[in-house]
């Protein structure tokens, strides 16, 4: 029962981390109907911002919440940069191309962060520094819940629930929807478009660089390949809940998540990585716009 | 479902899904950097003697190849300012596989019909020694690898030679360790199942600790790249084992430690050669203390041959040599005195010389080639104290 409980408490925190990754997949995809396959990349951006920020700071000497929170912001600010740029730069002047031209766009600029960071930071392994070390594990019996782990899925939360306020309640929401719905309407009705895919685009850039922050705290391992995998079973996570939807992205993520923590705790660790693309393919031969996909038809 | 917007949802995700197959050949292919020599096709009896060196000199265990590299170049220097061999000067040309096996291939290919060496040193790990010891032996040119432990690796061809321990050895002495020095009876394995190192060491060590009555209470497996262990660690934690072996590289040793303490497994870590590398102690910090791993050699040896290897290492890179740069170091020098007491520089006679090696006087100990090309040496076991490895016992074949 307290394997149970532990693998739970494990999973769900495995599982917040694709949640933030996933939103930005599902977001980008919203407005745009672009997988970004650079997205993985920027998560990896957001770690080493976070990085050079706490290494600058020498922030790893005395840790503390407050740290966590400049480093997430300066993080998040960062990695906001940089997908405005890829956007403006690579998906904006192919906006009137065909779909494919922007798909194999977006493995290019996957596959020049890939390699421009491992040119810039180097391909060995960093250490992720210290920068909130909570005192003291919650024990109850054998079952040993990490503070770290718990902030870690509070502050995805908390974003996450930023974000639905963002979409739901604000005039950009508002816009970024009518965008979502149909680009050209919207565009129509004097929704500047390209300003709203850009704020789409910094957002959901800033949520990867946050969780780039928040995996380097828990894992302090850091690479510049290490976007790939985790950006690869985000985008499995948001296809699960249905690319587009927001809430879809997080129970996808979470899902998977739980399912891989099940799957290596108590089958085989060898599957791993094989369960979210076996996912993937069920999910597109039997339910293609996910679980909670609306089926959306087109008028013309 | 059958919208035509569906469909094309449906398509844009089957080709997305594609590309996720393409995109990691799409990173394999990039040049081999790091290429020192012209190029030039034949060896020639004038000018230096070519010998070439594949190594991990980027990628994630870039640890290996540097600190080997750094050993064979000082190793060379050395040989080359006594005056070289036969007269002629050693020239090293390096290249970097990025740690992929099949950049191995590529590179080792290259040193051997473009740059035509004379021999190969490389590689650190067993998997890619794997991928260049058939080439090497098909073109019948002397290979030494400096520190692959895995059995397999000197069984590809009569020209494939080592000089440190095998796995059976390695694994036989932290099982040995864990029986007689620390007197456990319970121990758990979590193995990294894509690395032909890790599953050879692994199995070795239950054969032995089952034998000298030890229980293997849970046999896990990782594989190299994941960074979370939680799940493993929680199944290993219910069968409360008094040490955990944990047979892989540095990369992710220091990350399964953390997530043990967190989990509450107080047990200690063991685990083999793999370990050897500086990153360790700063990815592990205070969760790798207390843990134990078997090496080639301890820099706290105070043999004067050793002293005077440490000494001139630090002034040469400012760092205390690791296992690995003292068995680059031994690795290039046997080369040398192979190449010396063979008649001609004539690969079969390199061969045959390489093959004599005995009671070889190297910084990791006497090395004697056996008639299966591995040298049969003593191992040490180190303890992580702070961000230092202590010497704590020697364990002979």
């Amino acid at each position: 029962m307290i394997e149970l409980i532990q693998h739970l408490v494990n999973g769900l925190s495995l599982g917040a981390i694709y949640a933030l990754i996933a939103l930005g997949y599902t977001m980008v995809f919203g407005v745009l109907q672009l997988i970004n396959f650079a997205h993985g990349d920027v998560y990896m951006l957001g770690a080493f911002i976070g990085l050079y920020v706490s290494r600058h700071f020498a922030l790893g000497d005395h840790p503390s919440l407050g740290n966590l929170i400049g480093v997430l912001v300066c993080a998040m600010i960062g990695c906001a940069i940089v997908g405005f740029l890829i956007e403006r730069m690579a998906y904006r002047p192919l906006r009137k191309s065909s779909r494919i031209n922007v798909l194999i766009t977006a493995v290019g600029v996957s596959l020049f962060l890939e390699f421009s960071g491992q040119l810039l930071f180097g391909s060995d392994p960093k250490f992720f520094p210290q920068i909130y070390k909570p005192e003291g594990d919650w024990t109850l019996g054998a079952l040993v819940i990490n503070p770290l782990q718990v902030m870690v899925l509070g502050i995805s939360l908390t974003l996450m629930a930023l974000l639905q306020f963002v979409i739901f309640k604000t005039r950009l929401g508002r816009a970024m929807r009518a965008v979502s719905f149909n680009h050209d309407l919207a565009s129509l009705m004097g929704i500047p478009t390209d300003r709203v895919i850009s704020y789409t685009f910094m957002l959901g850039s800033a949520l990867a660089g946050a969780a780039g922050v928040l995996v380097g705290l828990t894992y302090p391992k850091i690479e510049p390949l290490m976007g790939v995998m985790p950006g690869l079973k985000a985008f499995v996570a948001a296809v699960l809940g249905g690319v587009g939807n927001v809430v879809g992205a997080v129970v996808g993520a979470i899902t998977l998540g739980l399912a891989e923590e099940f799957l290596v705790g108590y089958w085989s660790p060898n599957y791993r990585d094989a369960l979210a693309f076996a996912i993937l393919i069920l999910i597109l031969l039997f339910k293609p716009t996910g679980l909670f996909g609306a089926k959306r038809t087109e008028k013309v | 479902m059958h919208s035509p917007v569906a469909f094309k949802f449906t398509n844009s995700l089957l080709i997305a899904t594609l590309f996720l197959g393409l995109s990691p050949i799409g990173c394999k292919k990039k040049q081999v950097p790091q290429d020192t020599a012209s190029g030039s096709a034949q060896t020639t009896s004038v000018g230096p003697i070519k010998i070439g060196e594949v190594g991990s000199m980027t990628g994630s265990e870039a640890t290996f190849g540097t600190s080997t590299h750094n050993g064979i170049d000082l190793a060379i220097r050395q040989i080359n300012a006594a005056g070289g061999v036969h007269g002629r000067m050693l020239e090293l040309i390096s290249l970097d596989d990025q740690g992929k096996p099949e950049e191995a291939a590529t590179a080792v290919t290259k040193l051997i019909t473009q740059n035509g060496v004379t021999a190969i040193l490389g590689e650190v790990a067993s998997s890619r020694s794997l991928a260049m010891a058939p080439i090497a032996q098909t073109h019948k040119v002397p290979m030494i690898t400096p520190s692959s432990t895995n059995p397999k690796v000197t069984e590809q061809g009569d020209f494939i030679f080592r000089v440190c321990f095998i796995d059976p050895f390695q694994g036989t002495v932290m099982a040995k360790f864990a029986l007689e020095t620390l007197k456990i009876k319970k121990v758990a394995i979590l193995r990294d199942i894509k690395n032909d190192y890790s599953v050879g060491l692994a199995n070795y060590f239950a054969e032995t600790f089952k034998k000298g009555g030890g229980e293997i209470v849970m046999d896990q497996s990782y594989g190299a790249g994941d960074i979370d262990f939680k799940s493993q660690l929680t199944s290993i934690r219910t069968k409360t084992p008094e040490a955990i072996f944990v047979p892989g590289y540095y990369t992710e040793v220091g990350l399964i430690a953390r997530q043990a303490r967190e989990l509450g497994i107080k047990a200690p870590l063991m685990g083999g050669d793999g370990w050897d590398s500086p990153k360790l102690a700063e990815i592990g910090g205070k969760a790798i203390e207390g843990s134990y791993f078997s090496n080639h050699y301890s820099s706290e040896d105070q043999s004067p041959e050793i002293q005077t290897f440490i000494g001139k290492f630090k002034e040469a890179y400012g760092v205390v040599p690791d296992g690995l740069s003292a068995m680059g170091y031994d690795a290039a020098r046997v080369l040398a005195d192979a190449m010396t007491r063979a008649p001609s520089l004539d690969p079969q006679a390199i061969r045959d010389a390489i093959a004599a090696t005995k009671d070889f006087a190297g910084v990791t100990g006497k090395i004697t080639i056996d008639s299966n090309r591995n040298a049969v040496k003593a191992a040490v076991v180190l303890k992580v104290v702070g961000t230092q490895y202590k010497y704590q016992t020697t364990i002979q074949p």
